[in-house]
């Protein structure tokens, strides 16, 4: 995969982006943030390369391990607290108008 | 392509779709909590099409296995731990804290990388792990200094608010700088600057920014954790890092605009603006209250047993003193007595926009009766009494009539229209923005001074006393 088409993939992913959030109810921004920054926690993808490519180098292995243990406590912690927040506005939908 | 390529390649598309469709549904309250796990799941995808890659393709060494176990587990378990624990109230620095690790992977991955190259180094090699560093540096002491000022660790340094710190940070950003180019040069060694000084910057720049202001600092630091993501993607080279970190770049920011706007602020003022206070004791605003009323708790009752629609506006005071459980025994109480009571919430009410809804939701208020502001504020007029429960700014009503006040233009709840206003006030002390408010002057306003868990506490006694609520 050449620069110029990573490039590529960087401005359409923005754009995306812009797109995806337009109108958000400000019951949702807490949520929202939070469920955002979870995702932001998939360079645990790039610190499982790291560790995959580190053939054998311990330093780089546990850099690596540091790393996604870093990642992966943004990305569960990220999407357990959005869920516990959901959770509460959902508890009585049964009675909405 | 071989057939790992195209495995890993459908994995990822999927990946990406669900990613996007998951970010989508958040912002609908209807499909919010299905979106989120939907975006779970679509992580978890992306991880097994990677590892599924490389197991096809170029093994993984069970060394490799060990560390990428042990490094899960003590991550996960520290998240779900931490995510299931935290109390409500102080869910924005439990999001700053993600967020800084977050950060803190991008930066630690490009490090590793630039110490020990994985693969054939070259400028855009060099630019991408300059920039994951000097992001992800950034976001990790950005996302500590928020949380610690949110928890009431660190207070904001009286040098900060002088001009003093505008010198301070452009040198961290020059000195980052020119670390940024010499690294790209090839001189390795300079790593090192670049970690301390971009390190340096984060705290430069968010140390001055006032707690009001914090939510805002917050969702551009996760703007900016994405955008560091974005940058470990190119270091190395994965779209599907690419597409995930644009995306929350992008929509962070979006989200960033949207905080704004509810509070009156525009991000310059909030990042280079310092805390708002600093500004107002120098300027206008400030004043003495000429006609202030208080009364105590059982008039209040006596009110608020003859009333028939009630209005509670909650409060940054509110989620401090935890009160909303006996806030919502309050309320069940008047609702036993056929009074209507909606909750007035003011789209930046709380310490976060939307986390008024969230403690609220917790202490099983109906979602029903939340308002939001635009939807409440016809309805003042036509109502007997409205409860302000640590609210302060959101309802002075110098936003809409003085156009010298800082205040100005801010949407505001127009409580003053109500028949009676009670504000429950721990003292006469101003709000975060440190502006006097003209609602406490007004002759339909009356003060209940104490703290908003002890007044309701108080409040349920004596509307036991006038007989509400029980059949």
């Amino acid at each position: 995969m050449s620069f110029i088409n990573l490039l590529w993939v960087l401005l359409l992913g923005s754009l995306l982006g812009l797109e995806l959030i337009g109108k958000v109810p400000p019951t949702l921004h807490t949520p929202l943030m939070s469920g955002a920054n979870a995702i932001s926690g998939i360079t645990m993808l790039a610190a499982l390369t790291c560790i995959v490519k580190a053939e054998g180098n311990v330093p780089l292995l546990i850099i690596g391990s540091v790393s996604l243990g870093f990642a992966l406590f943004n990305v569960v912690g990220g999407f357990f607290v959005t869920d516990r927040m959901l959770a509460m506005f959902s508890r009585k939908p049964s009675n909405k108008k | 392509m071989t057939l790992p390529e195209i495995i890993q390649f459908v994995i990822d598309l999927l990946a990406v779709l669900l990613l996007a469709l998951g970010i989508k549904g958040l912002s609908k309250v209807k499909s919010a909590r299905d979106a989120n796990r939907l975006a779970a799941f679509a992580m978890s995808l992306s991880v097994v099409g990677l590892l599924s890659y490389y197991v096809g393709t170029s093994g993984i060494a069970i060394q490799s296995w060990i560390w990428i176990i042990i490094g899960s587990i003590i991550g996960s378990l520290f998240g779900a731990i931490l995510a299931k624990k935290v109390p409500m109230t102080s869910m924005p620095e439990t999001v700053a804290l993600f967020n800084g690790c977050g950060g803190m992977s991008s930066l630690l991955v490009a490090l590793g990388v630039a110490i020990f190259p994985i693969s054939r180094s070259s400028l855009i090699n060099q630019v991408s792990i300059s920039v994951s560093i000097f992001v992800g540096a950034i976001t990790f002491t950005g996302s500590i200094v928020a949380m610690a000022k949110l928890q009431g660790w660190l207070s904001t340094p009286g040098w900060t608010q002088s001009r003093v710190r505008h010198f301070v940070n452009i040198v961290f950003a020059v000195a980052s700088l020119i670390a940024f180019f010499d690294l790209i040069n090839g001189n390795t060694s300079s790593i090192w600057l670049l970690v301390i000084v971009s390190s340096l910057l984060g705290i430069g720049v968010t140390l001055p920014i006032g707690g009001a202001d914090m939510p805002v600092v917050i969702s551009l630091l996760n703007s900016y954790s994405g955008i560091a993501a974005a940058a470990a993607g190119f270091v190395v080279k994965s779209q599907l890092l690419i597409i995930a970190g644009a995306m929350v770049g992008a929509a962070g920011l979006i989200l960033t605009q949207v905080m704004c706007k509810g509070m009156n602020r525009s991000l310059v003022s909030v990042l280079f603006g310092g805390s708002l206070s600093a500004q107002i004791t120098a300027s206008s605003g400030s004043g003495e209250y000429t006609n202030i009323t208080s009364c105590s708790v059982e008039e209040c009752a006596l009110t608020l047993e003859a009333a028939n629609k009630v209005i509670i506006v909650p409060g940054y005071g509110l989620a401090v003193a935890q009160a909303q459980h006996t806030l919502r025994e309050v309320t069940k109480k008047l609702e036993q007595n056929g009074i209507e009571v909606v909750y007035a919430i003011h789209p930046v009410a709380g310490r976060m926009p939307g986390h008024m809804n969230v403690l609220l939701a917790e202490a099983d208020v109906p979602y029903e009766q939340l308002k939001e502001m635009d939807v409440v504020n016809p309805d003042f007029p036509a109502t007997d009494v409205v409860l302000v429960l640590g609210a302060n700014d959101v309802v002075n009503p110098q936003a809409k009539n003085d156009s010298s006040s800082p205040l100005y233009g801010m949407p505001v709840l127009d409580v003053q229209e109500a028949r009676t206003v009670f504000v429950i006030k721990r003292g006469m002390s101003a709000g975060y923005s440190g502006i006097k408010n003209d609602l406490f002057d007004l002759p339909n306003t009356s003060m209940v001074f104490g703290d908003a868990k002890k007044v309701l506490n108080d409040l349920i006694g004596e509307l036991k006393d006038l007989g509400v609520g029980e059949k």
